[in-house]
């Protein structure tokens, strides 16, 4: 499954499921703990000079203008992101019509949905695919801290486990309004940063 | 005459300008710090995205969807010939429903000979 490991072929469906099994339960250990906002730069105060930060206003905007999401869409929320894209919220408006199947060519993740830990590799797969800079608004309970599954053996207590998320949209399912504003917030979040913090 | 050749040169050099900077666009933007670099081994291998196959990807099909696509292919060829056929049938005449009916003779012989060999029949 992972790239780098010796390819080993599986024939028989009991081993494949004591594979799956083993990656997932790896998975399952190393991400107990959840991954921090990597934020530190929203509180750096920084010494821009004129140029830079005139540099930065610029791909900034072009940053946040055409955010695309990436699909990934495991459950229920789904519905509320696709009242979202479609023509009554508009979120054409953003820049984000298009819905990349590909994550080559996104640089959002909407997480909207219930994660159980059996589609926690392939969320973090997707993830690692997508091209810098990217971002992440998990959406919906399920999203945040797996809502009321939380205490569920198999579903993933937030997907801040096992990806680094950008802006929290609450609700069960948010209200397209609430994704709006949760997207709002990201743009707020992209206007700050700079470019010589990233290198 | 000659120099209407210039524009197809004049064009070219705008294709290969084009290409080239769009292709060092982002080689500039990486040089100067903008485009950030974070490599990871999923995102530097050459499968371009979605999941891996687990398993094996070698899969058996039933030798009987052979014999449906060979038939099915015939009866395909049948209506390539039969369409321009039947949009000229006034002008082609009788000698072209005599033609047009020979064809078909020869290709319902052919599925008479499947029937016959039970090929019809799923077992």
């Amino acid at each position: 499954m992972e790239v780098g490991k010796t390819k080993t072929y599986v024939y028989s469906d009991a081993e494949l499921d004591r594979a799956e099994g083993e990656a997932i339960e790896a998975l399952k250990t190393h991400s107990q703990q959840p991954i921090p906002d990597p934020d530190r730069w929203l509180d750096e105060e920084l010494k821009r000079n004129i140029l830079l930060t005139s540099l930065d206003v610029a791909i900034n905007w072009a940053r946040r203008s055409s955010l695309w999401p990436v699909v990934c869409f495991p459950a229920c929320c789904a519905f509320e992101f696709i009242t979202t894209a479609a023509s009554r919220f508009d979120i054409s408006r953003f820049g984000m019509e298009i819905i990349r199947a590909s994550p080559r060519q996104a640089d959002l993740m909407i997480t909207a949905g219930t994660l159980t830990w059996k589609m926690a590799p392939q969320v973090r797969r997707i993830y690692d695919q997508m091209a810098e800079p990217k971002w992440v608004i998990a959406m919906g309970a399920c999203g945040i801290s797996g809502g009321i599954f939380a205490s569920s053996y198999s579903v993933v207590p937030g997907y801040n486990r096992i990806i680094p998320v950008d802006v929290y949209v609450p609700g069960c399912p948010p209200r397209p309004e609430a994704l709006l504003y949760g997207i709002q917030m990201l743009h707020h979040k992209i206007s700050k940063r700079s470019i010589v913090i990233e290198r | 005459m000659l120099a209407n050749y210039g524009y197809i040169g004049l064009f070219l050099i705008v294709a290969i300008l084009f290409a080239v900077s769009t292709l060092s666009l982002p080689i500039f933007l990486r040089f100067i710090r903008i485009v950030p670099r974070k490599p990871n081994p999923i995102k530097s291998s050459t499968y371009e995205c979605g999941m891996e196959t687990i398993g094996k990807s070698w899969v058996q099909f039933n030798f009987h969807y052979y014999f449906y696509a060979l038939i099915f292919l015939a009866l395909d060829v049948l209506v390539i010939f039969l369409y321009p056929w039947a949009v000229d049938l006034r002008q082609l005449g009788g000698s072209g429903l005599i033609a047009a009916t020979i064809f078909i003779f020869i290709i319902v012989v052919g599925y008479i000979y499947a029937w016959r060999q039970k090929v019809l029949e799923w077992k």
